[in-house]
């Protein structure tokens, strides 16, 4: 009995062996989850954030960058302060707000660091710096958010925000995560990817009272962070401040565009609002007023508000009807106030003075020719074939669909097929009558100020354009902005046909719009006036300077200033002038228009 | 002095060279406790506890030397006056000593302090074996074991004065000699059968189900047997004595002061105070369970290192072994420590003295209780208790103790042969 005792008692060790080697299996080989917490213990993933690309106006002057601001973070573990009364004078804060950010501080993690003073300024940043070794457990966190220096432009050039759940979803590659800042409008958003830059990660260990003790195996997993590409930007800083002077106080857009490339010189929407406002702590607050504003500051007008073309689209009608063979130079009809209204003019008039004097019955009656070609005996089926090729002639000028700017939202505004009037009045059931609006750019047609803009661009181009743009070179180079911007459009029209329009256009701004006439300096141009149902009508103009090798063309939507001669016409004459002239000669009519007493 | 030059060829090399494969890797993994990699320091330097530890490591080797120069009998004679004077020093411990967190653990001066707690092992052990040596000395019966325990009490009672109930529990590994030395087995299922009911009324949350399934046994045992009446008054009393030594057991925990009754509770659940009471056991499974199977690779340990565990170069060393070597060197000193054992079971059973059989087996049940229960801490499957790994954790008292306690055996069963065979 007792030989055996030595027998049991080795047992025992090895039993008691056996079960320490299952159990350290157990947790060192079959369950994992303690290496991740040993990494979460021990690794910090700190995300290296890429500085995001500036913007530039096109002549190189800055326009949004990156201006780091500071906070005051507090680690409660290690903060111990002996003189509260000598802190809170160093530190300029109250003892009540040293309490309550320390408070707030510990309940949240003892051992984190969190905001104690927000956004200190850079005077008080330079202040502080010296004193903080002083105080273990205090340090400051260098964050940026962007910043314009010239308060312009907020539309185009858009804001950016924390990314929300929806897009965090969306992104498939996993490069975002919660709390980043992501572009939410204008170019922010359109060149996100390239504004970005990439982000970088360093694994750092720490001991357990947080201390940085270097980087995780030396560094082999680290990725270096790369800097966001900086974009020039098409828009001409001057200009585009001008334009927001002219319109302060106004509803409306401006679209400058160049003619020979697209490039987008000014884009105003009024109401506007300073860019500044959308950044770092202030974006949730100031989104939260501008958004609910009757005035609608965050709409984005050029490209978002669709209004009927006006007079102006008789331009495209002349252009269509020339092209087609359906009009000629001499191409004369009377002014039958019969069959639409029309003011007091020579009469008849032939496409040259059609334009000019922008007669109605006119177009009434030249555009019958071009619906009706009498290709179907059925006078119903003939207007339907007829609306239908008139419409893809239209198409061509950039209207009836979005361009494609480099900015999200943009609306197509309509040109009416014969579907429409289908499911309106029933196939069948509707003929020339019934469109006639048409001929004049009213009714079921809506377009926005951008395609006006471009409209000019056209005329002015002789018969193309380039789809309008915001950017002119990524990183310095003119190569990398998106192809599509750099592709010539034709609108299907011969060249030789606008040199009829041209003319008409600049002799159109003698009679309708005076006072954008320069004495030296040769504008042609159109007005419109945009009907509205709901009070005055809408200030419309088009123009393109000068008319021989043209350098600006201009789109000015002045809403509720009605006659377009006015309102727009003068806002478009003085931003001509302002871009190719760089100075202002009539201050009375810059006084006028900034005035914005436009009825009378 | 010619005696011992003979009988170094009676060493057991193979308890030796185990003994110095663990001091090594000890040491090493002393110097990976304090390894950082931004303030470059050699193993060597003296102001880390790995340098100290040399000096420790270095000291301990000239105390083999004496032991192992030394007359066998000089152990065995002087035995009971070595007990009395670490009696004396534990009695005046807590008189002169220095007091650490409400603990009086060592004694001396200045930077020289020993713990005697940690000496008086190898005297108790010594002191156990001259009295229990004589044939005549049987442990069944009472008087002998009375005396047995009393020798063996004694410190226990002084030590837990200092307090230092981890050390004292230690003393109470000495019943597994008994067991070798024949103290009656009934002794041995009735305390394991107390500890597991004490367990599992601590850790089942309902003692409902465990009264229920006592009423189940013993009505068994009732049903199944004799049914003499007092048979089923005999069994009936001790399914209500063990019922209400169930129930007992949650009224004393709930009458200890809170963090006791934390100490007790986190072992069976680690969770329920993970930065508090659960701290030292949670830091010291995340870092042995991030070791894997291979280990991170010697020096590159993070927990251990960055001090996530606490009093991590002694009590909790294996928490560097288990994360820089993983299982592979949680395995390896296991089986260095399992292989010693069963070393020195071979060894103290081929003594011819009862003195120097029973002292052999003094060492393995400290060994093994000191070696069982760190680890065992280190990984959760049992509460924290201050004591040091053998031949691992740093510090003088802890190495030289365990030193001691070893050759003292080793000295012993080196010279087995010049001794006279009184085993019967």
């Amino acid at each position: 009995m007792r030989d055996q005792r030595p027998a049991v008692i080795l047992l025992v060790i090895f039993l008691l062996s056996g079960i320490l080697l299952v159990k350290l299996f157990a947790i060192q080989v079959l369950d994992d989850s303690f290496l991740k917490r040993a990494e979460s213990n021990a690794i910090q993933r700190i995300v290296d954030h890429p500085y995001r690309g500036l913007v530039y106006d096109r002549s190189g002057k800055l326009m949004v960058f990156n201006n780091p601001i500071f906070d005051l973070m507090v680690v409660p573990r290690e903060f111990h302060l002996k003189d509260t009364a000598k802190f809170c004078e160093l530190f300029r804060i109250s003892k009540e707000q040293l309490i309550e950010g320390y408070n707030s501080a510990k309940s949240y993690s003892k051992v984190k660091p969190s905001p104690l003073i927000k956004q200190l300024s850079n005077t008080d940043f330079a202040r502080i710096q010296d004193f903080l070794v002083d105080y273990p457990g205090l340090f400051i966190l260098t964050r940026s958010v962007r910043s314009y220096p010239s308060p312009t432009a907020a539309h185009a050039l858009g804001y950016i925000g924390e990314i929300s759940a929806g897009q965090l979803g969306r992104d498939t590659l996993s490069y975002y995560s919660q709390g980043d800042y992501v572009g939410l409008s204008g170019l922010e958003k359109y060149y996100e990817k390239e504004l970005r830059g990439n982000k970088g990660v360093k694994y750092k260990m720490v001991n357990v009272r947080g201390m940085d003790k270097g980087p995780f195996k030396e560094g082999q997993y680290d990725t270096i962070s790369i800097a966001g590409k900086n974009l020039t930007s098409t828009i001409d800083l001057d200009l585009q401040q001008f334009g927001e002077l002219l319109m302060a106080g106004k509803t409306g857009s401006v679209v400058a565009i160049e003619p020979k490339t697209g490039e987008i010189l000014a884009m105003i929407s009024a109401p506007f609002y300073d860019p500044n406002q959308l950044t770092g702590a202030e974006f949730g607050k100031t989104y939260k007023v501008l958004n609910t504003d009757n005035s609608k500051p965050l709409f984005n007008r050029p490209i978002m508000a669709t209004y009927p073309p006006g007079s102006i689209f008789k331009i495209v009608q002349s252009l269509i009807g020339l092209q087609e063979g359906i009009l000629t130079p001499n191409s004369t009809f009377s002014c039958n106030k019969s069959l639409v209204a029309c003011h007091n003019h020579p009469n008849p008039v032939n496409l040259f003075g059609a334009i000019r004097n922008s007669c109605n019955p006119y177009y009434h009656q030249a555009f019958r020719q071009i619906i009706n070609r009498e290709v179907s005996s059925n006078t119903f089926k003939d207007t339907e074939i007829g609306l239908n090729a008139w419409r893809e002639s239209v198409l061509k000028f950039g209207l009836g669909a979005p361009l494609g700017i480099d900015m999200s939202g943009e609306k197509g505004g309509d040109i009416p097929s014969s579907k429409l009037y289908d499911r309106i009045y029933g196939a069948g059931h509707w003929k020339y009558s019934t469109i006639y609006s048409l001929s004049i750019g009213q009714g079921e047609m809506q377009v926005t100020p951008l395609q006006m803009a471009n409209l000019a661009a056209i005329f002015a181009n002789k018969g193309y354009y380039y789809t309008p743009h915001l950017i002119k070179e990524v990183d310095g180079d003119p190569k990398k902005i998106p192809a599509k911007f750099q592709e010539k459009r034709f609108v299907g029209v011969d060249a030789r046909h606008f040199d009829l329009i041209q003319e008409a256009m600049v002799e159109a701004i003698y009679g309708t719009a005076a006072r954008a006439v320069m004495t030296d300096l040769v504008i042609a141009g159109k007005t419109g006036t945009a009907q509205n149902p709901h009070g005055e009508d809408h200030s419309v103009f088009i123009a393109f300077a000068p008319k021989d090798n043209p350098k600006i063309a201009i789109a000015v939507y002045v809403e509720n200033a009605g006659w377009g001669g006015r309102a727009a016409a003068s806002t478009a004459s003085l931003m001509i002038e302002k871009y190719i002239r760089k100075t202002i000669s009539r201050p009375e009519l810059q006084d006028y228009v900034i005035a914005g007493n436009f009825i009378y | 002095m010619k005696e011992s030059e003979v009988q170094i060829n009676r060493v057991d090399w193979i308890a030796v060279s185990i003994y110095f494969a663990l001091v090594m890797i000890g040491w090493f993994n002393i110097y990976a406790v304090t390894y950082d990699s931004q303030v470059e320091k050699s193993i060597f330097d003296f102001t880390i506890s790995s340098g100290k530890q040399l000096v420790w490591i270095g000291t301990a080797i000239g105390l083999i030397t004496l032991i192992m120069v030394a007359d066998y009998r000089f152990f065995e004679n002087l035995s009971l006056i070595i007990y009395l004077i670490f009696l004396l020093i534990l009695i005046v411990t807590p008189i002169f000593g220095k007091e650490v967190n409400g603990q009086i653990l060592s004694i001396g001066f200045g930077e020289f302090r020993i713990q005697p707690g940690e000496f008086a092992k190898f005297a108790t052990a010594l002191a156990l074996a001259k009295v229990m040596e004589r044939p005549t000395f049987d442990l069944n019966k009472r008087n002998y074991q009375a005396i047995a325990f009393g020798v063996l009490l004694v410190p226990v009672a002084l030590i837990l004065l200092q307090p230092d109930p981890g050390t004292a529990m230690v003393y109470l590994s000495l019943l597994i000699m008994f067991y070798r030395e024949g103290l009656p087995q009934w002794y041995y299922v009735l305390g394991i059968g107390a500890v597991s009911i004490t367990l599992l009324a601590l850790g089942v949350e309902n003692n409902l189900y465990l009264a229920a399934i006592i009423v189940l046994v013993v009505g068994g045992l009732i049903y199944l047997g004799k049914k003499s009446w007092q048979r089923i008054l005999a069994f009936s009393l001790i399914g209500i004595g063990l019922i209400a030594y169930i129930y007992s057991i949650d009224f004393v925990v709930s009458k200890l002061p809170p963090h006791h009754q934390n100490r007790i509770m986190v072992l069976f659940n680690p969770d329920i105070d993970p930065l508090g009471v659960g701290w030292n056991v949670t830091q010291s499974k995340i870092a042995i369970g991030s070791g894997g199977f291979f280990g991170k690779g010697y020096l590159e340990g993070t927990q251990t290192k960055f001090d996530f565990v606490p009093e991590q170069d002694t009590d909790f060393i294996f928490c560097t072994i288990g994360e820089e070597f993983g299982w592979m060197g949680s395995l390896v000193v296991i089986g260095l420590f399992v292989g010693l054992l069963y070393r020195l079971v071979i060894m103290a059973e081929r003594q011819k003295t009862r003195f120097s059989r029973i002292y052999g087996y003094c060492v393995i049940s400290i060994l093994l209780f000191h070696f069982m229960i760190n680890i065992s801490m280190t990984v959760g499957l049992f509460p924290v208790v201050g004591i040091p790994l053998p031949f691992f954790s740093y510090g003088g008292s802890s190495l030289w103790s365990f030193t001691i306690l070893l050759f003292i055996f080793i000295k012993l069963d080196s010279s087995r042969a010049s001794q006279l065979g009184r085993i019967s």
